[in-house]
């Protein structure tokens, strides 16, 4: 990185420490950061939308979807995440495989399990055969965010489907007394309102979804935690920079990250509370309406 | 005219894919020097980086390099993520039931223990030992009088040793010497102890030819003297060789 960096072992200690902090392991442990916000960036939404299509399955009154949405949001949210989140990307990525291999080769006379192998064709491999590092990057992170968004949208389903239950019946009732069908007073009445009743709920979740990204690691991503874990341990002469065990400063520089993003994020909800409370019947909308008179 | 131009072009694909197949997948952990290890640069370095990349470049392969956790390396083989399996692992009964195994690339090295300095041997009856997880010294210690506390990385091991947390810790010789030798708090106890069988590459039980390809270059690497060189550049002179 730094012209001076060419032999560190002769280095005073502020230049030490500019080369270190700018190694090659280094940079990439700045660059897991992102991924950790890429991947709440794109879960966020996602779960959002399982969490919708899961609460509109709740509320069916067809039966079978009604049971679909039963059923999903009480298995997932009574299974530990652990167990789905290594269960998730195996069995995804083997019945993509799966199907890729009875679309591509039904002439293939072997069995696909053999023992404890998994055989598929060349042409059904997922990530295809030479697909570069970054693809399969790609894929491996892409499995990682469905993951995370069908646990957490069964979650959010949940919420939504209770804040739903929570706009007043009686408002309801109006907007079918003036000739509204059901589902023209779901959208103009029911969901512009519910997301007020939603939102306590749903910072929950958001917060819980930020704690989990460490999970990362679990799946084969290398996170900021995956790296922290394998900086901050000592490190012999075998290395360019040889240090003692430093895990309790990256682990604080962790819990700093991690602080910073709930705490903000916590400050994004307050400001959304205020905004959603507008005109609603809730004691903050009633404050709200006082503060104006 | 036109079924020789059908022709060529389909001579051409399976060419292509022939081509194609030639890359090989290589398992690692990337966290046990000097074995595999990933340097400061983000890159890859050790012995079993060097071999691999030679016993590639001898069987006309194209490798590409996979890091993966200790803990759930034979899975992914299996899973088919990589090719081979090519992390400091003992050749053991157990795992052969499940992956198959090339010969051997490196002499079975005595494991050893490490404890804080004055620290008494009697520890490796009667103490906390620290081990990697699903190696051949956990298993090892289960068997023993011991208590055994397990780590998902090598390095957590030796400072579970420095925190006091486990009274000494049991690993390969080769991985421990550098580390006691530089650190001023830690030495051997006990005697060196046999565990397990040589050092071998990992692949899938299916993949035959793959497994005679590398162990027709292992072979050929240990006639020629050349495997010898690879393992004194990075275990040292008194390392055993072929």
């Amino acid at each position: 990185m730094f012209q001076f960096c060419a032999d560190p072992a002769t280095l005073p200690d502020w230049q030490w420490f500019a080369c270190y902090l700018t190694t090659g392991t280094h940079l990439a442990f700045y660059r897991s950061f992102l991924v950790v916000m890429a991947l709440l960036a794109v879960v966020a939404p996602l779960a959002l939308g399982m969490g919708l299509l899961g609460a509109l399955a709740l509320r069916a009154r067809l039966f079978p979807v009604n049971m679909l949405g039963r059923g999903y949001v009480n298995l997932v949210r009574g299974v530990p995440d652990i167990v789905f989140f290594l269960f998730v990307p195996i069995a995804l990525g083997q019945g993509i495989e799966w199907v890729l291999h009875h679309i591509h080769c039904p002439d293939w006379d072997q069995p696909i399990r053999q023992g404890n192998d998994f055989i598929v064709c060349r042409e059904a491999k997922m990530p295809p055969v030479g697909a570069s590092a970054w693809a399969r990057n790609i894929y491996a992170f892409s499995m990682a965010a469905i993951a995370f968004a069908l646990v957490f949208g069964a979650f959010v389903a949940n919420t939504l489907y209770g804040a739903m239950q929570a706009v007043p019946r009686a408002q309801v009732e109006t907007a079918e007394a003036y000739g509204m069908t059901r589902a023209q007073a779901f959208r103009r009445v029911v969901m512009p309102q519910m997301w007020i009743f939603a939102l306590p709920g749903l910072s929950n979740i958001w917060q819980i979804l930020i704690k989990s990204t460490p999970l990362l690691f679990l799946l084969g991503i290398q996170d900021a935690v995956y790296w922290a874990r394998e900086l901050g341990g000592a490190k012999t002469s075998l290395y360019t920079y040889p240090h003692p065990d430093w895990r309790v400063w990256y682990f604080l520089a962790l819990l700093v990250f991690y602080l910073m993003l709930t705490w903000s994020s916590e400050k994004g909800f307050g400001a959304l509370t205020a905004r959603l409370s507008r005109g609603q019947a809730t004691a903050e909308g009633d404050r709200q309406r006082k503060a104006a008179a | 005219m036109k079924k020789i131009t059908l022709a060529a072009v389909a001579l051409a694909f399976s060419a292509s894919a022939a081509l194609a197949q030639d890359v090989v997948r290589m398992g690692t952990e990337g966290a046990y020097p000097p074995f595999n290890f990933i340097n400061d640069d983000n890159e890859l370095e050790g012995f079993e980086i060097d071999l691999g990349n030679e016993m590639c470049a001898r069987a006309n392969l194209s490798c590409e390099w996979v890091i993966n956790d200790w803990d759930t390396i034979i899975p992914n083989l299996v899973a088919g993520n990589y090719d081979t399996i090519i992390a400091g692992m003992s050749i053991t009964e157990a795992r052969s039931e499940v992956i198959s195994f090339t010969q051997n690339y490196k002499e079975p090295d005595p494991s050893r223990y490490a404890a804080l300095i004055g620290t008494d041997a009697s520890v490796i009856d009667s103490g906390v030992i620290a081990t990697q997880s699903n190696t051949v010294q956990a298993g090892y210690v289960a068997e023993t009088d011991a208590d055994l506390i397990e780590f998902p990385t090598p390095d957590e091991t030796i400072a579970a040793v420095r925190a006091g947390e486990a009274d000494a810790v049991l690993a390969d010789g080769d991985f421990l010497r550098p580390i006691v030798e530089e650190s001023s708090d830690l030495e051997f106890i006990g005697e060196p102890m046999h565990i397990g069988g040589g050092v071998g590459m990992g692949v899938r039980q299916s993949d035959v030819e793959l497994r005679e390809t590398f162990d027709a270059v292992i072979t050929e690497m240990k006639e020629d003297g050349s495997l010898n060189e690879l393992l004194i550049r990075w275990f040292g002179e008194d390392t055993p060789t072929f």
